[in-house]
């Protein structure tokens, strides 16, 4: 085939003819197939994701119906007699995703309207990279962190009109380390949303007399509200998602209680700490890690999706 | 009274006072007091964080020092007595989980990251699609990867075992998404001249991109895949549910051999044992940890700054 259209080429000598491609570049072809196969890794690993929760999943609920995994309050999977009340483990994981955004949404915010609206080049270049470090530091080490130094400051320190101290293991030390851990992620992404609102907006707020700070809160965060709400969000995705930290310092309790001097277990820490341990395959013990999985994928999946969403329509709003 | 000032001025030439007026606080007592309260808040904040980093790195260093010692804490192998215990056994995990995550992630980051930026026509569903993807794998829970290692490859699936190469496929699928996104940006960073220039003189597209584009990109591709390595050095999580061992005492020998721990997962479960002088080494360990982050780290930066004044030489 490539050679007949040779020899057409050849025969007429149209001068646009020679620019057209010759012969099927055979080589090409295969490095395009090769490359489309690397980019749909991803989609597999999605696709893995997935499979790999739903199966063992589906086996679990055959033999805990559903009902009674949302219905009941009592989460005692490894004990005889077995419980499968969920609430306990999610509650914990929320109550330490509470205690994090105490920090994390003050902070993150102030830190972003510091940078976008603040600071100067030089400051930045300084402030944006030790934020990054923060952000690189293993969660092994931020863990150790809560349960040898954070815990024992706020034991130390606890003011008497709080009640009793927290224990050995808290949700709330989890929850404050949990919550700096964060604040570089929310910063960033607010910080993003700021610096993409018009500079008109501001010059026109200044033109009608506003300070500094009135043009940083009645006039920037307003505007990239939506940004800086899925900045939240995904802080709030992160935290659910972490399991060192609250795997080290939260315990391994699943108490049903949002106090943050208590100890608890999250879904993350249960799962770590069940996976660790010997187990059989196709057990209902295995299949529970599976399906606390999946409900931990869906409710970050479910997060990280809407902040997606809202990022990129507010994004197309000022571009 | 601020505001009826201004109202009185309210003609076009008086803009430019009001703007000043507006960037040096409009008269009010009150204000300026406010302003500087506000300014005070954001800056607490940012230190806040950056207090936390250094009381962190600062208490690891206060705790660990009684076993902050090349020999045993570097070279020796994990014991009951912790005063004889040493990482070298997690090192050389390490270095293998790690290794063999890197030549398994790299080609497949760069050839999707080639994929979508030199060929891939961005309004077509499924490229939308794929890259939508990988938004949301780059945000899924590192445990969720664990979990993925566990079914799919230990077992199920794959069926490898609780061996090496499990923990670097593992880790190779959970940075693929940051590795993509930093060639990409790598890729897109190279002029279109190089692309065009090439062909001009009739090279065919993939001999553009693999003599010019991806010559021109490798600094930066570099540097995103040593940021990725930093980080999957600090995971634990995914590596406790696929069968990272918490106590051994030899070193891997291979790919496919079992038993094996990284540093991570060796701080992790000393720091779990209730005796105090564990704890002591699990803190002398972090530093080590973080010895050896701060290394890779730097040596990105090295990279991206050796080559960046090269080009622009």
């Amino acid at each position: 085939m490539a050679s007949t259209k040779k020899t057409e080429v050849g025969a007429a000598p149209d001068p646009a003819a020679s620019l057209r491609r010759q012969r099927v570049r055979w080589g090409e072809k295969l490095i395009f197939v090769v490359l489309v196969l690397c980019a749909l890794v991803s989609v597999v690993t999605t696709i893995g994701i997935v499979v790999a929760l739903v199966s063992p999943t589906i086996d679990f609920f055959q033999q805990v119906p559903i009902w009674r995994f949302f219905s009941t309050e009592e989460w005692a999977p490894t004990f005889e007699p077995a419980m499968f009340g969920v609430w306990p483990v999610v509650v914990g994981t929320f109550n330490v995703t509470f205690w994090a955004l105490v920090i994390a949404v003050p902070c993150g915010l102030g830190a972003a309207i510091f940078m976008s609206e603040y600071a100067s080049e030089r400051v930045r270049k300084v402030v944006k990279p030790t934020l990054e470090v923060l952000e690189g530091i293993p969660t092994v080490a931020y863990g150790f962190f809560a349960l040898t130094f954070v815990t024992p400051l706020l034991r130390d320190n606890w003011p008497s009109f709080l009640g009793e101290p927290p224990g050995i293991f808290s949700a709330g030390s989890a929850g404050i380390v949990l919550g700096i851990m964060i604040i570089p992620t929310v910063a960033s992404i607010a910080e993003d949303a700021m610096h993409s609102v018009p500079n008109s907006l501001r010059q026109g707020a200044y033109a009608l007399g506003s300070t500094k700070r009135q043009v940083a809160l009645k006039v920037v965060v307003p505007a990239a509200l939506s940004g800086i709400v899925a900045a939240f969000v995904l802080g709030i995705s992160r935290a659910v998602g972490e399991t060192m930290v609250v795997l080290l310092a939260a315990g391994n309790t699943p108490n049903l209680t949002i106090s943050p001097v208590e100890s608890i277990q999250t879904m993350t820490a249960f799962i770590a700490n069940t996976a660790t341990g010997d187990i059989g395959v196709g057990t209902l013990k295995y299949n529970t890690i599976f399906a606390v999985g999946s409900l931990l994928f869906i409710i970050t999946f479910t997060m990280n999706y809407f902040a997606a969403r809202v990022v990129r329509r507010y994004r197309e709003a000022y571009d | 009274m601020g505001t009826l000032r201004r109202s009185q001025q309210g003609t076009v030439d008086a803009a430019g006072a009001a703007v000043r007026q507006g960037l040096t606080g409009d008269g009010s007592r009150v204000e300026p007091i406010k302003g500087y309260i506000f300014v005070g808040f954001l800056v607490l904040s940012i230190v806040l964080g950056i207090a936390m980093l250094l009381t962190l790195v600062v208490d690891s260093i206060i705790e660990g020092a009684p076993f902050l010692r090349w020999n045993p804490l570097v070279t020796g192998v994990p014991s009951s007595i912790p005063s004889e215990a040493g990482l070298w056994v997690a090192i050389v995990g390490t270095f293998w989980v790690i290794g063999l995550m890197i030549i398994t992630v790299v080609p497949l980051a760069v050839g999707a990251a080639i994929y979508l930026e030199e060929y891939a026509d961005g309004d077509r569903w499924y490229n939308r699609a794929i890259e939508l993807n990988i938004q949301n794998l780059a945000a899924v829970p590192s445990i969720v990867f664990g979990i993925l290692g566990l079914g799919m490859i230990v077992r199920g699936g794959l069926s490898l075992g609780p061996v090496v190469y499990a923990g670097s496929l593992t880790l190779a699928l959970l940075v693929l998404p940051t590795v993509i996104l930093a060639s990409r940006e790598a890729l897109r960073a190279v002029p279109p001249s190089h692309r065009l220039g090439a062909m001009a003189l009739g090279s065919t597209k993939w001999q553009a991109i693999w003599r010019n584009v991806l010559p021109a990109a490798i600094p930066g591709i570099a540097t995103g895949s040593i940021l990725a390595t930093a980080r999957a050095i600090g995971e634990t999580a995914p590596l406790l549910l696929i069968g990272a061992t918490v106590f051994i005492t030899f070193t891997p020998e291979g790919p496919l051999s079992e038993g094996y721990t990284t540093l991570p997962v060796q701080i992790f479960s000393w720091a779990t044992r209730p005796q105090e002088e564990f704890r002591t080494l699990s803190a002398a360990s972090i530093v080590v940890l973080l010895a050896v982050l701060l290394i890779i780290n730097a040596f990105a930066i090295w990279i991206r700054n050796h080559y960046t004044k090269k080009q622009q030489a």
